[in-house]
């Protein structure tokens, strides 16, 4: 008999493993600024949920008394009001749901889109990969703000049209860090041990690649929600963002910045909020990926 | 290892795998020979070793033979079953009796799933449906029996070493019971002290199940360990096969004797007393392959006929085969 | 004569080896703690002499070679003392060790594929090496070049220097390395690993050709490498290495064929040869390769060694002198074979 017992080794394993999810975990949880970043997401998050509760102010009521008025702590307008006398405090607040909710739902839409696209061209490769990737190289050839103008001209000014209009750009990046993935995993010893014992091409698909590309396309997630929070505020510093009374970071910040001269605050304040989530979402993302992918630091 | 006994296993007939080259736009369609019309048998329970340098096209032969890859021409034959003309589906379904470990252990292991599930993988496949518990069961057995502790089946293949993950390999390639198990390199990334282990393995589990071996190495010590017939290929072509010791005792072909003689031997007064034969020049490219004898741009007794008229397999005893023309003279001008 | 009272075994004569390692530790931070990979290793190269060192992975065989050339990834620091020719090499700016390396002291790689620049012509980089440390004229330096393109034996080497890496085959490219290593004649030549990446019959010419460089120039090489039998036609002195210590070293004739460690001796007997006895299983050592981030107390391979005793558990057996010129870092007194 020659089979080696491991055990021989001395080192007892426990009987749990680590995944690469656990250890990736660990080491996102170590990581201080990655942390620091979630934390800050996490309170300003809460802050916008939990707006109509903590702003003595509603977000749409004027106040003919305070138009323009600084940060008063007294009668609750904490960061002041804008030039119609709304509370600023609470716009901010507001203006933080629309953002938050662009980013994570427009980088959901190109998430679900490109995944499913990038995955699909580089599985099946070939000439259907051709066809598929010249698709988006089409795309990507469109000029963007000019899509966007025209869909607010024919539609009018609608919070969904952002959504779709952002997230019909953003898969298109995601589709091909997808495919790239899925053709360097393609060729890999586990997925042709998978087609030598007899597993079929979905079933391929499903366990071996989608797990596998997870980590990448979580990263690029968590880098597409600042851009897209970006390109919202871009867009509603030119006019084609959300509708009045509603507000977005960038709306504000467009406002803020006609009336810099005379009240700093109205630009202040909601620049601080996006410059803090950015911030936040960047140095998440870059914990993410130091932390899924340790080798490449 | 009687050859006469029963009815082969698998009957490979002149396969050729060729592959096509991405051309410069106008050049005329090129293709890389990788396998170029091999013929072999293999009875169940036997072990085939297949030595050749890099780019001989050994592993592409040991994926061709299971269908991995497609080939171009000829024929595999599965107990009497022609491959070429089955089924995509039916082909799945015969993949049971087929199986194949690779090079690199950690590699063919997906990173993301526990040991169990990656056992139990072929069992998902085949038996659907199958209980838990069976299948948990079927699992521990399984890697009980490749000698890996069944406490380890919720563990990661990153927490392994090479060779730990190579007995993994092991155990998923054999849960499902195959007939033929294809070996591609299994033990070139492992440590020394590790491969002893892991050929003892497959040594053991070849006689208790009646398991068919294609081993594939470039290693031929390794080789000589663990096969009962040995090919040597070169450039996609059989140079000789012949039984174990034969060959090893009476290399015929100069691409063999050269081969071997370059092995280096962990003994100091023969490693330096032996006489080498060596070769000139390094592997041409498969893509344009020397006329006549692949081998005579390298080879030490090259004469003209070489260059002209492609050498066949010849036999030399009934179980020895060798492809030179110079085969009777070969071993004598090349101890000169 | 700088040989520390921790090196027995060596009787150095009164030549002034070529190189002294002594007390080397080699650490790495990594994201789970400090490891280190090479414990306490002292030695000395002779000139003109071949050292073999061997080992596994985790063996630390390839980090000594990094610590000493100053290679080490920006996480790893080494202590101890490292002298060539008289001089502390350790810590030496990258300026003046610039100065030795590719001058005295060259390298040769596994894979000489990353050694090589892709966008640069062998010749480009084969000169560079001259102009750059000798400051030799560039036509000249081509000629030399040429020339040393001719000693390892590249059919039409005027050819061969306007060609780029990709273009030359594994073996090829292996003998462009040893060109670049010998040109600027070098004391010492370190190579990791050089014929593992190459097929066996092109292993054995790239062999023949280190030991015929070095007839030819008397340099100095450390060779390191997993594999017995290359140690076996190439080496005079070997050193085997485990879990990043010695454990035996003495000369090729006296390890091959009267190993006295445990683990050399199971080693040799582990691995398949051409002429060994088929009858039976191939001896194995039993468990698997040291971790180096979570170490025994006491010897290395005492969880795989067929000998232990509890006083092996203990405490690192330290390395010690058996004969003139042999050690061993075991407890055992004498291992019979």
């Amino acid at each position: 008999m020659s089979v080696t017992p491991l055990d021989a080794a001395g080192v007892a394993m426990p009987a749990q493993g680590t995944s690469l999810w656990t250890s990736a975990r660990r080491r996102l949880m170590r990581n201080r600024a990655a942390m620091g970043g979630l934390i800050v997401l996490i309170i300003i998050a809460a802050l916008a949920i939990l707006a109509p509760y903590i702003s003595a102010h509603a977000m749409d009521d004027i106040s003919w008394e305070d138009i323009g008025a600084p940060p008063d702590w007294a009668n609750g307008y904490y960061f002041g009001t804008d030039s119609n006398g709304r509370d600023l405090f609470a716009r901010t607040l507001y203006g933080a749901r629309v953002s938050l909710m662009v980013g994570v739902l427009a980088s959901i839409v190109s998430l679900v889109i490109g995944v499913t696209y990038g995955a699909v061209a580089g599985y099946l490769g070939g000439a259907v990969d051709n066809v598929m990737m010249r698709i988006v190289d089409i795309l990507y050839s469109l000029p963007f703000m000019f899509f966007v103008i025209l869909l607010t001209v024919f539609f009018g000014r609608n919070i969904f049209l952002i959504f779709v209009a952002i997230g019909a750009v953003e898969w298109l990046d995601m589709a091909r860090i997808v495919r790239g993935q899925t053709m360097a995993l393609k060729h890999r010893e586990f997925i042709e041990a998978a087609h030598a014992f007899g597993a079929s091409s979905p079933a391929i698909v499903r366990r071996h690649i989608i797990p596998n590309i997870l980590g990448p396309v979580m990263v690029f997630v968590t880098l597409t929600v600042p851009k897209v929070i970006l390109l919202e505020s871009f867009l509603s510093f030119l006019g084609l963002g959300v509708q009045e009374p509603m507000t977005s970071w960038g709306v504000l910040i467009s406002d803020g910045a006609r009336d810099m001269e005379t009240a700093p605050w109205s630009l202040l304040f909601p620049a601080t909020f996006l410059a803090v989530t950015l911030f936040s979402l960047n140095f998440l993302g870059d914990g993410l990926r130091d932390a899924l992918d340790p080798k490449d630091r | 290892m009687s050859l006469s006994s029963s009815s082969p296993l698998l009957s490979v007939r002149n396969l050729k795998v060729h592959f096509p080259v991405k051309n410069d736009l106008f050049a005329e369609k090129r293709v890389v020979k990788a396998v170029d019309g091999v013929s072999f048998d293999l009875y169940p329970g036997e072990t085939l070793g297949i030595v050749g340098e890099s780019g001989c096209g050994k592993s592409t032969l040991g994926r061709a033979v299971l269908k991995l890859i497609p080939s171009s021409a000829g024929t595999v034959v599965w107990l009497g079953r022609p491959l070429e003309d089955a089924s995509k589906s039916a082909l799945r379904s015969l993949r049971r009796e087929m199986q194949i470990i690779f090079q690199d252990p950690l590699a063919a292991l997906d990173p993301r799933m526990t040991v169990g599930a990656i056992v139990a993988e072929p069992l998902d496949t085949f038996e659907p449906g199958m209980a838990e518990q069976d299948k948990r069961a079927r699992v521990v057995e399984a890697m009980e029996r490749v000698g890996l502790p069944s406490h380890l089946i919720n563990r990661y293949p990153h927490e392994f070493s090479g060779g730990q993950c190579q007995r993994i390999g092991i155990a998923r390639a054999l849960i499902l019971k195959p007939k033929l198990l294809v070996c591609d390199e299994p033990v070139s990334a492992l440590d020394v002290s590790i491969q002893a282990q892991i050929i003892n393995l497959l040594k053991r589990l070849q006689t208790e199940e009646n398991l068919a071996l294609i081993f594939i190495s470039h290693n031929l010590s390794v080789v000589r360990r663990i096969s009962d017939r040995v090919m040597v290929l070169y450039l996609g072509k059989i140079a000789e096969l012949a039984e174990r010791d034969e060959i090893y005792r009476n290399p015929r072909h100069p691409y063999t004797q050269a081969l071997l003689s370059a092995v280096p031997i962990a003994d100091p007064d023969k490693e330096r007393a032996k006489k080498r034969v060596s070769l000139t020049g390094d592997l041409p490219s498969p893509i344009n392959p020397p006329s006549g004898c692949v081998f005579r741009t390298r080879c030490p007794i090259v004469i003209e006929k070489c260059q002209s008229v492609v050498p066949v397999l010849e036999p030399v005893t009934d179980s020895h085969t060798v492809s030179c023309h110079r085969w009777r003279e070969a071993i004598q001008l090349l101890m000169e | 004569m700088t040989v520390s009272q921790e090196q027995p075994g060596w009787k150095t004569g009164n030549q002034t080896p070529l190189l002294v390692v002594d007390q080397l530790v080699t650490r790495f931070a990594t994201p789970d703690g400090s490891v280190s990979a090479v414990n306490g290793v002292s030695f000395h190269v002779n000139k003109g002499e071949t050292i073999g060192i061997v080992g596994e992975s985790g063996s630390g065989k390839s980090q000594v070679l990094m610590s000493i050339m100053g290679l080490l990834p920006h996480n790893g620091t080494s202590t101890g003392s490292v002298k060539f020719d008289d001089r502390e090499i350790l810590g030496m700016s990258r300026e003046q060790l610039n100065k030795i390396r590719g001058t005295r002291m060259a390298m040769i790689f596994q894979d000489p594929m990353t050694a090589l620049n892709p966008y640069l012509t062998v010749g480009q980089q084969l000169t560079e090496v001259l102009t750059f440390h000798q400051g030799t004229n560039p036509a000249m330096a081509r000629e030399q070049a040429r020339e040393v393109l001719e000693q390892v034996h590249i059919p039409e080497p005027g050819k061969r220097l306007d060609m780029y890496p990709h273009e030359l085959s594994g073996g090829m490219r292996q003998r462009v390395m040893i060109a670049m290593g010998m040109l600027c004649r070098p004391d010492l030549l370190i190579a990791d690993e050089p014929t593992t990446a190459l097929d066996v019959t092109i292993q054995a010419e790239i062999l023949d050709l280190l030991a015929e460089q070095q007839a030819v120039t008397g340099t100095s090489i450390i060779l390191v490498t997993h594999d017995l039998g290359v140690v076996a036609g190439l080496c005079d002195r070997v050193m085997v290495m485990y879990g990043g210590r010695i454990v035996e070293q003495g000369p090729v004739r006296d390890i091959f064929y009267d190993p006295q460690h445990p683990y050399t001796r199971a080693l040799l007997l582990s691995m398949p040869r051409l002429d060994d006895d088929l009858s039976g299983d191939l001896p194995t050592i039993a468990g698997q390769p040291p971790n180096l981030a979570q170490m025994p107390p006491g010897c290395a391979f005492a969880p795989r060694c067929a000998f232990v005793s509890e006083q092996c558990r203990q405490a690192v057996p330290p390395l010690r002198e058996i004969a003139p010129g042999r050690a061993k870092a075991c407890t055992l007194d004498r291992l019979v074979a």
